[in-house]
This record gives C-alpha cells, structure tokens and sequence, in this order.
C-alpha cells in the first residue's frame, strides 16, 4: 500500500522523453526471448529438458554395466552406445512437447495474447519469433546436453570395451540429429499451441500424435502397420536420433526428419492462418 | 482520432454490434456508455484490431490498427479482460511489451513509478490485486507514451480509493491534451470525467452528445412533489397551461410544467399552508435509464415488495 500512496503525492508525468520507435522483427524476438525466460515454469521445463537430456542416458549406461555379464550375448553383441548416448530423448520430449505448446496457449489462457497482438497487430511476426526463439534455445540446450550424455556414456561403457568415439560413422550425426529431432518437435508443438490456443487441447494433440498414434498402428496386421509406421511422427522425426535401427521398417535418416519437418511446418502453417483468421 | 464506421460484429448468431458509427474526437475525455452487454468491449476490441468486424471498419488516427506501424505510440489501451500472464512479473511484462516498439527500459521504469508499483514490480502479476492489476494495466497503456488512451471499465471494481486514483490519473492525461476514449456503465462516474459521450444499447448507437446536454435533459420535464392539507384547494389554484398535477397520496400532489417557487407562490397568494413542497431532479442515472431504457439486454424480473430498478446483465 505504501507505494500505492506515496504515487498519489507524486506529480503526474506521463509523458516520456525516450526516443520513439516502430514494431520490428528484431523487437519482437528480443520481446519473446524476455517473455520466454521470465516465466517460472518456462525454467522449470527447460532444466527438466536438460537434466533428463543429460541424464537419462548415463543412468541407463550405468545399470545396464553393472549387470552387463546377465545380459545376453546377443545384447551384447549389439549393444549402441551411440544410441544409449542420446536416449535421454525418450524423456526430453515431453517437456519439449509440452513447453512449445505452453508457449502461446498459456498466453490464451491468461489473456496475454491481447497484449502482444496489440504490440504487433499483423499477428505473425509473433509466431515466428516465438518459434525462432524457441527453436534456438531448444537446439542449443539440447545439442550441450546430448553431448554431455554422449561422452558420460562412453566413458562408463569404457569398462565393457564397447564404447564409440564422437568420429566414429553416425556417432556426431546421431547427436546432432537429436537436437534436430528435438527442435523440430518443439517447432511442430507451437503450431499445434498456435492451431488449438488452449493448453490441454494443444497437449492431447501432441501426445496422441507422437504417441498414440504408433500404438494404433502397432495393433494394425502387422503387415499394414509396417507399411504405415515408418510415416508416422515419432517414427519420422526419430530416424535422424537413432544410430542403429532395431527393425528394417524406418525410412532413411534424412528422408524421414525431412518428413517430420513437413508435419511441423504443416502445423505451423496451420496455426498462422488460424492466428491471422480469429479474433483474439 | 478514432473512427467508427458502419461497424457491425456478430458472434455467431448473436449481434454484438449493429451498425454502428461515430468518431471520437481527439484532445477531449470522450465517455462510451451503455448497459453491459451492449457492444462496448467489442467496439473497443474491433478498434484495437483484436476482433474483426463482419462489415464496416474502425480507424485509429486514419489508419486500421494493424497498419499502424508502432500502435503503442498512438494508442494505448486497457482491456477489461485482463491481458497480462499471471506467471509474470509487472518489470518483465512492461519490458516485453517495451522491446518490440524498442522502448528503453528506462521508460518501463517510468510508467511503474508513475503507477505506483514500484515496490512490487519484481513480483509475478499473478498475485496482484484487482486495483493493482488495472494499475499494471495503465502502466502497459502509458508505455509507448501515446496521444490516444482507451480504457474499457478502467474503475471497474476499484475501491473507492483506486477509483480516486483513476479519476485524477484521468484528469490529468487529459489536461496534457491527450485524447481519451472511456467505456462505463455508470453514468454517474462518466458525469465526473467526461466532457462528450457516446451511448449505445444493444450494439446499437443511441446517443452522441455532450454531458452537458445529458445534465440539461435530465432535468428537463422534473416534477415538485408538494405535500398540503388543502390540496384540493392547490390543485385548482395550479392548474393551467402545461401544467400537469397528479394526486400521489390525498394530500401530496407531484406537480410538472411549474417550478417548486412558482408553485410556492401560488400557495402563498391564496394562504395555502404547505408542509413540504420539494423539486424532483432526475439524477443522471435516470437520465441514462431513459436513454437505454428500451435497450436493457436483460430486465430483472421484479419480486412483490421488490424496489423497482432497472439491471443490465451480463457482459
């Protein structure tokens, strides 16, 4: 109350001798960095991205050492520690999946929407700064902790003799790769965020077409869901994170991030026009 | 300068608003009155660019909003629904808002003093009081220092204090010129603020006048309720052109077309003693009952023993 009051006695001076500017991109991209960094929960996904980036791999890499003489010849004949390296993606994803859907559903839930179409009416140089800044912070944090992930795990499975070194054939692909997954799939959540502007409804879409989708699919005569489930998502998006593949029924690395790439700008084209379309 | 013209926006099948024309004109307090849920939100969301109208068009200094280049600088506005994430801080959202004009930081920190929320800028908007929520939200308007200010309900419930507040802050951009555009649905608080007034009722336009006019109406036609054991003997004694005298009780008479001196007068000349003779002013708000009267979206429906009133609902 105490600021409250004193306010009263002030003079009013409401005019300011700032320069005075116009709504640019650049403008609009260092307001999203700020807007995406100054929310409690934004720091909270990110770090829960990170540290399961990070550590979800070494963790399993660990276990699966200590009982590395239980395990079959055949595993162990087999055994990726490049993909082991970036397995913290199984997890990572879904804080990924739901923060870029967070991104622009949580400003329709708390009305922020209005205040940042009034500061940049033509709409969509917001969508795409949110995306360009979510897609940049998201590569980047998930590119320093698969490599973080990648050499803990080779360092612990140093003792069993099956460890790869990052210039071995795939090893930096598979990791870079899985930035890029990552990246895309937080690009495609926006969209859906964008598309739906409602945070359950925009998660349930995320999850169920990841997620649900390959299960379906996965009760289908498996003759059918071969041929469909190299298509799907997930299975697209992952070619480009995975080393070795653990059936022949994949597309080709490139191919299919290519693919999922086309299902991420679908949905940010969907979003656009559905940003551009309806009132606020 | 803000303009409206022939804008008429539906959801669904619902007509919000009808219609509807008038301009604001720049350098004065322009009150935008009518009972909630005639169209004032709306009107104010299609002239931010945020609705769009299904005809017609709205024009901030000549131009749609969304072809302002830097809309801060010409327009500033509070919502009456909040717009402002609750995980946030009051700094940092100023601040968000301020990038993307390229406004410094030291103009964010201008617009929270001159709020007065200074002590609980660092704080996350989501704990904030009512009041000070409308403050945040005046800050957000302030920021790009703008000619023009629209505020929807800006002392909607404020206490008595936040209301004052409201009501200087008001006189004050308008004493620097600036034009401002204010929706209420007390007439009461309008009388207070604004020199001209736009009312619409059901979406439609129902009025564009100058408080002035609305005071001068409201009196017009006022009645003096006189209360004498010789009624009869004053009734006759009254009567004659434009005058009209109806027998409230059998010895109060509510008199029009003469003045309480004129009638005092009168019953002075014939000896008539009076026990109470008192002018009936129809108070602003009656005055904007029977402007919108026929334009109420919803009546309550009237219990026996019931005060009778009229209510607009819902928003």
């Amino acid at each position: 109350m105490s600021a409250i009051a004193s306010a009263e006695q002030r003079p009013l001076r409401s005019t300011s001798q700032t320069q005075r500017g116009r709504v640019t991109q650049l403008g609009v991209l260092r307001s999203e960095w700020t807007k995406l960094w100054s929310l409690r929960s934004t720091r909270w996904s990110l770090l829960a991205a990170f540290v399961s980036m990070a550590g979800l791999g070494p963790l399993i890499a660990a276990v699966q050492m200590g009982r590395w003489l239980q395990m079959s010849p055949g595993d162990r004949l087999t055994y990726d520690s490049i993909n082991i390296g970036v397995g913290g993606y199984h997890l990572a994803q879904l804080a990924i999946g739901v923060l870029g859907v967070l991104v622009i559903s949580g400003e329709y839930s708390t009305g922020m929407i209005r205040s940042s179409l009034m500061a940049a009416p033509t709409r969509l140089p917001v969508l795409l700064a949110k995306i360009v800044v979510f897609a940049a912070v998201t590569f980047t944090l998930m590119l320093i902790a698969s490599l973080i992930s990648f050499f803990a795990v080779q360092a612990i499975v140093t003792q069993h003799h099956v460890q790869h070194a990052i210039g071995d054939p795939g090893a930096l692909r598979t990791v870079i790769g899985t930035s890029l997954y990552m990246t895309g799939l937080g690009v495609l959540c926006v969209g859906l965020g964008a598309l739906l502007r409602n945070t359950a409804g925009g998660i349930t879409a995320f999850v169920a077409l990841l997620f649900v989708l390959p299960g379906i699919s996965a009760i289908l005569p498996s003759s059918l869901d071969h041929s469909i489930s190299k298509y799907l998502p997930l299975n697209a998006g992952t070619t480009v994170a995975t080393h070795q593949f653990d059936n022949p029924y994949h597309l080709g690395v490139w191919g299919g991030f290519a693919l999922f790439c086309g299902y991420a700008l679908l949905a940010v084209a969907l979003g656009a026009v559905t940003l551009l379309r309806r009132d606020a | 300068m803000i303009e409206i013209e022939h804008v008429t926006k539906r959801y669904g099948e619902k007509v919000a608003v009808d219609d509807l024309s008038f301009s604001v004109k720049p350098g004065i307090v322009t009150g935008f009155l009518g009972p909630n849920g005639a169209g004032k939100s709306t009107t104010m969301r299609v002239i931010l660019g945020l609705d769009r109208p299904n005809s017609g068009r709205a024009t901030v200094n000549g131009k749609a909003y969304r072809d302002l280049p830097a809309p801060l600088h010409e327009i500033g506005a509070l919502l009456e629904a909040r717009a402002i994430h609750t995980g946030r801080s009051a700094y940092n959202h100023l601040l968000a808002m301020a990038q993307t004009h390229g406004i410094g930081r030291r103009r964010v920190d201008e617009v929270i003093e001159l709020v007065g929320l200074t002590d609980v800028a660092r704080k996350r908007a989501g704990g904030f009081s009512l009041g000070m929520g409308q403050r945040l939200g005046i800050a957000s308007a302030l920021l790009g220092d703008p000619a023009t200010l629209i505020l929807d309900e800006p002392a909607n419930g404020l206490d008595p204090e936040g209301i004052r507040w409201i009501r200087n802050l008001l006189k004050g951009l308008a004493a620097e010129g600036r034009t401002v555009f204010l929706s209420s649905h007390l007439m009461a608080e309008m009388a207070q603020t604004a020199e001209h007034l736009i009312v619409i009722g059901r979406g439609r336009l129902i009025a564009d006048t100058t408080v002035a006019e609305v005071v001068s109406q409201a009196s017009h036609g006022a009645s003096v309720m006189v209360r004498t054991p010789g009624a009869g003997e004053l009734r006759e004694a009254l009567l004659g052109d434009g005058v009209r005298i109806t027998s409230v009780e059998r010895d109060l008479l509510e008199v029009s077309g003469l003045t309480s001196a004129e009638v005092g007068a009168v019953a002075a000349r014939r000896g008539i003693v009076l026990h109470e003779l008192v002018p009936q002013m129809a108070s602003l708000e009656q005055a904007f009952m029977r402007l919108t009267g026929d334009s109420v979206e919803y009546h309550t429906e009237l219990l026996a023993g019931e005060q009778l009133e009229t209510v607009g609902e819902a928003a």
